[in-house]
Protein backbone atom coordinates (compact mmCIF):
# COMPACT_ATOMS: atom_id res chain seq x y z
CA UNK A 1 0.00 0.00 0.00
CA UNK A 2 1.51 3.32 -0.78
CA UNK A 3 2.12 5.53 1.95
CA UNK A 4 2.86 9.09 0.93
CA UNK A 5 1.00 10.01 -2.78
CA UNK A 6 0.34 13.12 -4.70
CA UNK A 7 -1.73 13.31 -7.42
CA UNK A 8 -2.72 15.50 -10.36
CA UNK A 9 -0.65 18.28 -8.29
CA UNK A 10 -0.16 21.93 -9.20
CA UNK A 11 0.79 24.95 -7.77
CA UNK A 12 0.67 28.40 -8.67
CA UNK A 13 3.68 31.29 -7.52
CA UNK A 14 3.20 34.65 -8.19
CA UNK A 15 0.13 34.38 -10.96
CA UNK A 16 2.64 31.30 -13.10
CA UNK A 17 2.54 27.79 -12.49
CA UNK A 18 5.33 26.31 -11.32
CA UNK A 19 4.10 22.69 -11.76
CA UNK A 20 0.67 20.39 -12.97
CA UNK A 21 -0.08 17.74 -13.38
CA UNK A 22 2.36 16.52 -11.31
CA UNK A 23 1.73 12.96 -9.59
CA UNK A 24 4.07 10.85 -7.34
CA UNK A 25 3.91 8.15 -4.42
CA UNK A 26 6.49 6.95 -1.75
CA UNK A 27 6.00 3.62 0.07
CA UNK A 28 6.99 3.24 3.56
CA UNK A 29 10.70 3.10 4.22
CA UNK A 30 10.86 4.68 0.79
CA UNK A 31 12.91 7.68 -0.39
CA UNK A 32 11.86 10.41 -2.86
CA UNK A 33 14.43 12.37 -4.60
CA UNK A 34 12.75 15.73 -6.33
CA UNK A 35 15.90 16.99 -9.38
CA UNK A 36 15.69 19.89 -11.84
CA UNK A 37 17.27 22.80 -12.68
CA UNK A 38 16.85 25.97 -10.35
CA UNK A 39 13.45 27.69 -10.28
CA UNK A 40 11.53 23.89 -11.28
CA UNK A 41 9.50 23.93 -8.17
CA UNK A 42 11.55 21.50 -6.17
CA UNK A 43 10.95 23.87 -3.03
CA UNK A 44 7.25 24.67 -3.64
CA UNK A 45 6.63 21.20 -3.72
CA UNK A 46 7.87 20.60 -0.20
CA UNK A 47 6.33 23.11 1.26
CA UNK A 48 3.38 21.71 -0.64
CA UNK A 49 4.06 18.53 1.04
CA UNK A 50 4.49 19.83 4.27
CA UNK A 51 1.06 21.84 4.06
CA UNK A 52 3.09 25.09 4.22
CA UNK A 53 1.19 25.90 1.04
CA UNK A 54 -2.18 24.51 -0.73
CA UNK A 55 -1.77 23.11 -3.81
CA UNK A 56 -4.28 25.05 -6.52
CA UNK A 57 -5.35 21.76 -7.81
CA UNK A 58 -5.17 18.26 -6.67
CA UNK A 59 -4.89 16.18 -3.23
CA UNK A 60 -1.67 15.11 -1.33
CA UNK A 61 -3.01 11.43 0.70
CA UNK A 62 -1.37 9.91 3.81
CA UNK A 63 -2.49 6.32 3.59
CA UNK A 64 -4.99 7.48 1.51
CA UNK A 65 -6.77 10.14 3.86
CA UNK A 66 -6.08 13.49 2.09
CA UNK A 67 -3.84 15.81 4.21
CA UNK A 68 -5.94 18.41 3.90
CA UNK A 69 -8.83 16.84 5.89
CA UNK A 70 -6.80 16.78 8.81
CA UNK A 71 -4.32 19.55 9.07
CA UNK A 72 -2.65 19.14 12.49
CA UNK A 73 -2.09 15.29 12.12
CA UNK A 74 -0.04 15.99 8.87
CA UNK A 75 2.10 18.56 10.66
CA UNK A 76 2.49 16.17 13.57
CA UNK A 77 4.07 13.15 11.06
CA UNK A 78 6.37 15.56 9.28
CA UNK A 79 9.44 17.61 9.64
CA UNK A 80 10.65 20.40 7.22
CA UNK A 81 13.92 21.07 6.58
CA UNK A 82 14.19 24.22 4.64
CA UNK A 83 16.84 26.45 3.00
CA UNK A 84 16.67 28.48 6.27
CA UNK A 85 17.82 27.05 9.23
CA UNK A 86 15.61 28.41 11.94
CA UNK A 87 18.60 28.87 14.54
CA UNK A 88 18.13 32.03 16.65
CA UNK A 89 21.90 32.90 17.43
CA UNK A 90 21.87 34.02 20.88
CA UNK A 91 20.04 30.67 21.78
CA UNK A 92 22.92 28.20 22.53
CA UNK A 93 22.76 25.50 20.90
CA UNK A 94 21.05 22.54 23.15
CA UNK A 95 18.41 25.42 23.61
CA UNK A 96 17.89 25.97 20.65
CA UNK A 97 17.16 21.87 20.03
CA UNK A 98 15.61 21.97 22.89
CA UNK A 99 12.92 24.17 21.66
CA UNK A 100 12.63 22.71 18.26
CA UNK A 101 11.80 19.71 20.30
CA UNK A 102 9.07 20.92 22.38
CA UNK A 103 7.48 22.67 19.76
CA UNK A 104 6.66 18.39 18.45
CA UNK A 105 3.49 16.92 20.18
CA UNK A 106 5.34 14.21 20.89
CA UNK A 107 8.51 16.04 22.48
CA UNK A 108 6.00 17.45 25.18
CA UNK A 109 5.70 13.54 26.54
CA UNK A 110 9.24 12.48 25.92
CA UNK A 111 12.21 13.31 27.95
CA UNK A 112 13.64 16.20 25.90
CA UNK A 113 17.17 15.75 27.61
CA UNK A 114 17.64 12.69 26.70
CA UNK A 115 16.55 13.06 23.48
CA UNK A 116 18.49 16.07 22.46
CA UNK A 117 21.46 14.93 23.70
CA UNK A 118 21.84 11.68 21.13
CA UNK A 119 20.60 13.87 18.09
CA UNK A 120 23.78 16.46 18.84
CA UNK A 121 25.43 13.12 19.54
CA UNK A 122 24.22 12.18 16.24
CA UNK A 123 25.73 14.87 14.49
CA UNK A 124 28.79 15.43 16.25
CA UNK A 125 27.73 18.40 17.82
CA UNK A 126 27.72 17.22 21.61
CA UNK A 127 31.21 19.43 22.51
CA UNK A 128 29.26 21.99 21.38
CA UNK A 129 26.13 21.87 23.07
CA UNK A 130 26.48 24.87 25.40
CA UNK A 131 27.67 27.21 22.19
CA UNK A 132 25.59 30.22 21.58
CA UNK A 133 24.56 29.36 17.73
CA UNK A 134 26.07 33.11 16.24
CA UNK A 135 29.62 31.54 17.19
CA UNK A 136 28.69 28.35 14.46
CA UNK A 137 29.88 27.63 11.05
CA UNK A 138 27.25 27.64 8.60
CA UNK A 139 28.19 24.02 7.99
CA UNK A 140 27.37 23.34 11.71
CA UNK A 141 24.18 25.20 11.81
CA UNK A 142 23.31 23.30 9.18
CA UNK A 143 24.35 20.38 11.72
CA UNK A 144 22.05 21.65 14.20
CA UNK A 145 18.82 21.80 11.74
CA UNK A 146 19.55 18.33 10.83
CA UNK A 147 19.58 17.20 14.29
CA UNK A 148 16.25 18.55 14.95
CA UNK A 149 15.11 15.03 12.73
CA UNK A 150 16.57 12.72 15.40
CA UNK A 151 15.69 14.99 18.35
CA UNK A 152 11.39 14.22 17.42
CA UNK A 153 10.51 11.42 15.93
CA UNK A 154 8.24 11.71 12.58
CA UNK A 155 7.04 9.43 9.74
CA UNK A 156 7.72 11.93 7.00
CA UNK A 157 11.11 13.99 6.12
CA UNK A 158 10.92 17.03 3.80
CA UNK A 159 14.05 18.12 3.10
CA UNK A 160 15.57 21.04 0.89
CA UNK A 161 18.98 20.46 -0.01
CA UNK A 162 20.03 19.10 2.95
CA UNK A 163 23.35 18.98 2.34
CA UNK A 164 24.17 22.27 1.69
CA UNK A 165 27.75 23.19 3.62
CA UNK A 166 27.95 20.15 4.84
CA UNK A 167 31.53 18.29 5.02
CA UNK A 168 32.09 14.76 4.45
CA UNK A 169 31.98 13.77 8.05
CA UNK A 170 28.44 15.75 8.05
CA UNK A 171 27.23 14.36 4.77
CA UNK A 172 27.83 10.65 6.08
CA UNK A 173 25.68 11.24 8.96
CA UNK A 174 22.98 12.65 7.67
CA UNK A 175 23.13 9.52 5.05
CA UNK A 176 22.96 6.96 8.57
CA UNK A 177 20.16 9.11 9.59
CA UNK A 178 18.30 8.53 6.59
CA UNK A 179 19.06 5.20 6.23
CA UNK A 180 18.28 3.94 9.99
CA UNK A 181 14.76 6.49 9.26
CA UNK A 182 13.77 4.33 6.26
CA UNK A 183 14.54 1.10 8.01
CA UNK A 184 12.01 1.66 10.79
CA UNK A 185 9.68 2.10 7.77
CA UNK A 186 9.78 6.25 7.41
CA UNK A 187 9.63 8.46 4.28
CA UNK A 188 11.78 10.80 3.00
CA UNK A 189 11.35 13.23 0.17
CA UNK A 190 14.56 15.54 -0.16
CA UNK A 191 15.23 17.82 -2.81
CA UNK A 192 19.17 18.07 -4.68
CA UNK A 193 20.64 19.12 -7.66
CA UNK A 194 20.92 15.37 -8.44
CA UNK A 195 24.91 15.63 -7.59
CA UNK A 196 24.91 12.71 -4.74
CA UNK A 197 22.04 10.26 -4.33
CA UNK A 198 19.98 8.64 -1.78
CA UNK A 199 20.23 4.27 -2.02
CA UNK A 200 17.17 3.03 -4.13
CA UNK A 201 15.36 6.32 -4.00
CA UNK A 202 12.84 7.34 -7.02
CA UNK A 203 13.47 10.54 -8.71
CA UNK A 204 10.67 12.75 -10.02
CA UNK A 205 12.67 15.35 -12.17
CA UNK A 206 10.39 18.44 -12.04
CA UNK A 207 11.41 19.79 -16.10
CA UNK A 208 8.45 17.06 -16.89
CA UNK A 209 6.16 19.27 -15.38
CA UNK A 210 6.23 22.08 -16.94
CA UNK A 211 8.31 24.55 -14.62
CA UNK A 212 9.97 27.50 -15.90
CA UNK A 213 13.49 27.26 -15.07
CA UNK A 214 16.62 29.05 -15.80
CA UNK A 215 17.42 28.83 -19.38
CA UNK A 216 20.74 26.79 -20.19
CA UNK A 217 23.88 28.50 -20.57
CA UNK A 218 25.86 26.17 -22.55
CA UNK B 1 -0.51 24.88 26.92
CA UNK B 2 3.39 23.69 27.20
CA UNK B 3 3.48 24.93 23.97
CA UNK B 4 2.57 27.98 24.72
CA UNK B 5 4.93 28.95 27.79
CA UNK B 6 7.60 27.24 25.94
CA UNK B 7 7.33 29.85 22.94
CA UNK B 8 6.50 33.00 25.80
CA UNK B 9 9.76 31.53 27.74
CA UNK B 10 12.10 31.52 24.92
CA UNK B 11 11.31 35.37 23.34
CA UNK B 12 12.00 36.51 27.15
CA UNK B 13 14.98 34.71 27.27
CA UNK B 14 16.09 36.31 24.48
CA UNK B 15 14.66 39.91 25.38
CA UNK B 16 17.16 39.00 28.49
CA UNK B 17 20.20 38.23 26.19
CA UNK B 18 19.67 41.15 24.11
CA UNK B 19 19.55 42.81 27.62
CA UNK B 20 18.53 45.97 25.53
CA UNK B 21 14.65 46.01 24.68
CA UNK B 22 12.85 47.12 27.84
CA UNK B 23 15.86 49.59 28.69
CA UNK B 24 15.72 51.27 24.97
CA UNK B 25 11.52 51.45 25.81
CA UNK B 26 12.05 53.02 28.92
CA UNK B 27 14.96 55.29 27.75
CA UNK B 28 12.92 56.30 25.11
CA UNK B 29 9.62 57.20 27.19
CA UNK B 30 11.53 58.51 29.47
CA UNK B 31 13.54 60.97 26.59
CA UNK B 32 10.47 61.78 24.79
CA UNK B 33 8.96 63.27 27.98
CA UNK B 34 11.55 65.21 28.59
CA UNK B 35 12.08 66.84 25.44
CA UNK B 36 8.06 67.82 25.54
CA UNK B 37 8.92 69.47 29.12
CA UNK B 38 11.80 71.51 26.68
CA UNK B 39 9.70 72.38 23.91
CA UNK B 40 6.97 73.56 25.97
CA UNK B 41 8.41 75.67 28.71
CA UNK B 42 9.00 75.33 32.21
CA UNK B 43 5.95 76.67 33.37
CA UNK B 44 4.25 73.71 35.90
CA UNK B 45 0.41 74.70 35.12
CA UNK B 46 1.05 74.25 31.45
CA UNK B 47 2.81 70.42 31.86
CA UNK B 48 0.24 69.45 34.39
CA UNK B 49 -2.17 70.33 32.07
CA UNK B 50 -0.77 67.95 29.31
CA UNK B 51 0.94 65.64 31.20
CA UNK B 52 -1.43 62.53 30.77
CA UNK B 53 -2.00 63.58 27.10
CA UNK B 54 1.72 63.47 26.66
CA UNK B 55 2.80 60.56 28.83
CA UNK B 56 -0.09 58.06 26.84
CA UNK B 57 0.97 59.71 23.49
CA UNK B 58 4.58 58.69 24.42
CA UNK B 59 4.02 55.18 25.99
CA UNK B 60 2.26 54.72 22.49
CA UNK B 61 5.43 55.53 20.86
CA UNK B 62 7.16 53.24 22.73
CA UNK B 63 5.45 49.97 22.33
CA UNK B 64 5.23 50.54 18.76
CA UNK B 65 9.12 50.58 18.50
CA UNK B 66 10.01 46.74 18.90
CA UNK B 67 6.86 45.26 17.45
CA UNK B 68 8.16 45.49 13.93
CA UNK B 69 10.72 42.67 14.98
CA UNK B 70 8.05 40.49 16.71
CA UNK B 71 7.41 38.19 13.89
CA UNK B 72 9.94 39.18 11.06
CA UNK B 73 13.14 37.93 12.82
CA UNK B 74 11.27 34.79 12.93
CA UNK B 75 10.14 34.94 9.86
CA UNK B 76 13.60 36.21 8.26
CA UNK B 77 15.45 32.43 10.07
CA UNK B 78 13.18 30.31 9.53
CA UNK B 79 12.08 30.12 12.87
CA UNK B 80 8.55 30.53 11.27
CA UNK B 81 7.64 27.82 9.36
CA UNK B 82 8.73 25.59 12.34
CA UNK B 83 6.10 27.51 14.58
CA UNK B 84 3.31 27.07 12.03
CA UNK B 85 3.94 23.45 11.19
CA UNK B 86 5.16 23.28 15.28
CA UNK B 87 1.71 21.40 17.89
CA UNK B 88 0.55 24.72 19.46
CA UNK B 89 -1.72 25.83 17.10
CA UNK B 90 -0.91 29.38 15.36
CA UNK B 91 -3.07 31.86 17.68
CA UNK B 92 -1.25 30.49 20.91
CA UNK B 93 1.89 31.16 18.86
CA UNK B 94 0.57 34.98 18.72
CA UNK B 95 -0.55 35.43 21.80
CA UNK B 96 2.26 33.65 23.36
CA UNK B 97 4.73 36.22 21.59
CA UNK B 98 2.35 39.20 22.44
CA UNK B 99 2.63 38.62 26.28
CA UNK B 100 6.35 38.27 25.79
CA UNK B 101 6.28 41.81 24.12
CA UNK B 102 4.44 43.08 26.99
CA UNK B 103 5.85 41.87 29.73
CA UNK B 104 9.49 43.54 28.10
CA UNK B 105 7.51 46.71 27.01
CA UNK B 106 4.48 47.50 28.61
CA UNK B 107 4.99 46.16 31.86
CA UNK B 108 7.94 48.46 32.05
CA UNK B 109 6.08 51.43 30.87
CA UNK B 110 3.59 51.01 33.34
CA UNK B 111 5.90 51.15 36.38
CA UNK B 112 8.10 53.91 35.01
CA UNK B 113 5.01 55.98 34.58
CA UNK B 114 4.18 57.75 37.93
CA UNK B 115 8.50 58.62 37.59
CA UNK B 116 7.66 60.56 34.73
CA UNK B 117 4.23 61.86 35.54
CA UNK B 118 6.16 63.54 39.07
CA UNK B 119 8.76 64.80 35.93
CA UNK B 120 5.11 66.19 34.48
CA UNK B 121 4.10 67.95 37.74
CA UNK B 122 0.83 66.34 37.41
CA UNK B 123 -1.70 66.23 40.34
CA UNK B 124 -0.60 63.36 43.20
CA UNK B 125 -4.31 62.46 42.53
CA UNK B 126 -4.06 60.74 38.95
CA UNK B 127 -0.94 58.39 39.73
CA UNK B 128 -2.91 55.68 41.05
CA UNK B 129 -5.35 55.96 38.13
CA UNK B 130 -2.52 56.54 35.56
CA UNK B 131 -1.07 53.23 36.24
CA UNK B 132 -4.75 51.76 36.46
CA UNK B 133 -5.15 52.59 33.06
CA UNK B 134 -1.70 51.93 31.77
CA UNK B 135 -1.92 48.27 33.12
CA UNK B 136 -5.29 48.17 31.41
CA UNK B 137 -4.70 50.05 28.06
CA UNK B 138 -0.49 48.46 27.44
CA UNK B 139 -1.79 44.92 26.33
CA UNK B 140 -4.30 46.50 24.04
CA UNK B 141 -1.47 47.99 22.27
CA UNK B 142 0.71 45.33 22.04
CA UNK B 143 -2.12 43.04 21.35
CA UNK B 144 -3.60 45.60 18.32
CA UNK B 145 0.02 46.07 17.30
CA UNK B 146 0.53 41.92 17.20
CA UNK B 147 -2.32 42.03 14.35
CA UNK B 148 -0.48 44.55 12.27
CA UNK B 149 3.02 43.17 13.18
CA UNK B 150 1.51 39.87 11.63
CA UNK B 151 0.41 41.58 8.94
CA UNK B 152 3.37 43.29 8.00
CA UNK B 153 5.85 40.04 7.79
CA UNK B 154 8.13 39.46 4.78
CA UNK B 155 7.26 43.21 3.50
CA UNK B 156 9.58 45.72 2.62
CA UNK B 157 9.98 48.55 5.22
CA UNK B 158 7.63 46.99 7.09
CA UNK B 159 7.83 49.35 10.02
CA UNK B 160 6.39 52.02 8.59
CA UNK B 161 4.05 50.43 7.04
CA UNK B 162 3.10 48.81 10.56
CA UNK B 163 3.18 52.30 11.85
CA UNK B 164 0.44 53.63 9.42
CA UNK B 165 -1.55 50.39 9.64
CA UNK B 166 -1.41 50.02 13.99
CA UNK B 167 -1.44 54.46 14.86
CA UNK B 168 -5.08 55.09 13.88
CA UNK B 169 -5.66 51.87 15.90
CA UNK B 170 -4.64 53.11 18.86
CA UNK B 171 -7.22 56.09 19.38
CA UNK B 172 -9.55 55.06 21.49
CA UNK B 173 -7.02 53.53 24.13
CA UNK B 174 -5.53 57.07 24.39
CA UNK B 175 -8.78 58.60 24.12
CA UNK B 176 -10.30 56.66 27.16
CA UNK B 177 -6.71 56.29 28.49
CA UNK B 178 -5.87 60.25 29.40
CA UNK B 179 -9.42 60.72 29.92
CA UNK B 180 -9.81 58.17 33.21
CA UNK B 181 -6.04 60.21 34.27
CA UNK B 182 -8.22 63.79 33.90
CA UNK B 183 -10.94 62.53 35.44
CA UNK B 184 -9.02 61.59 38.71
CA UNK B 185 -7.13 64.49 38.81
CA UNK B 186 -10.32 66.61 38.72
CA UNK B 187 -12.47 64.73 41.20
CA UNK B 188 -14.67 62.92 38.81
CA UNK B 189 -15.26 59.13 38.42
CA UNK B 190 -12.71 57.51 36.54
CA UNK B 191 -14.02 53.84 36.70
CA UNK B 192 -16.54 54.50 33.81
CA UNK B 193 -13.60 55.13 31.41
CA UNK B 194 -11.28 52.33 33.09
CA UNK B 195 -14.34 50.20 32.43
CA UNK B 196 -13.70 50.69 29.09
CA UNK B 197 -10.18 50.44 28.66
CA UNK B 198 -11.36 46.99 29.89
CA UNK B 199 -13.83 45.93 27.50
CA UNK B 200 -11.27 47.76 24.97
CA UNK B 201 -8.58 44.73 26.05
CA UNK B 202 -10.96 42.04 26.02
CA UNK B 203 -11.87 42.54 22.59
CA UNK B 204 -8.53 43.20 21.46
CA UNK B 205 -7.90 39.43 23.58
CA UNK B 206 -10.35 38.10 21.36
CA UNK B 207 -9.51 39.39 18.19
CA UNK B 208 -5.71 39.03 17.97
CA UNK B 209 -5.87 35.65 18.04
CA UNK B 210 -7.93 35.16 15.15
CA UNK B 211 -6.43 37.87 13.04
CA UNK B 212 -3.12 37.22 14.21
CA UNK B 213 -2.62 33.65 13.43
CA UNK B 214 -4.72 34.22 9.42
CA UNK B 215 -2.06 36.84 9.25
CA UNK B 216 0.56 34.66 9.96
CA UNK B 217 -0.81 31.62 7.93
CA UNK B 218 -0.91 33.99 4.79
CA UNK B 219 2.77 35.18 5.62
CA UNK B 220 4.21 32.02 5.12
CA UNK B 221 2.84 30.70 1.44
Amino acid sequence: MSSFAGEKLECVRGERAVFSALDFTVEDGGALQLIGPNGSGKSSLLRLMASLIKPTAGRISWNGGNVADEPEAHRARLHYIGHLDGIQPLLTVAENLRFWAGLRPEGLNSNPGDATTEALDGFGLKALANIPCRFLSAGQCRRLALARLLAAPAALWLLDEPTTALDDDGVCAFHDAVRRHRAKGGVVVLASHGTETIEDARTLDLRAHGGIAVNRLV
Amino acid sequence: MTCFLLIAGRDLKLALRRGTDAVMVVTFFLLCVVLFAFGVGPDPSILGTISAGVIWVTALLASMLSLERLFQTDFEDGTLDLLVLGAAPVEATVMAKALAHWLTTGLPLTISAPILAVLLNMNAEGFATLMAAMALGTPSLTLIGAIGAALTVGARRGGVLLSLLVLPLYIPVLIFGVAAVNAAITGDAAGPFLMILGALLLVALAMTPLAGGAALRLAVE
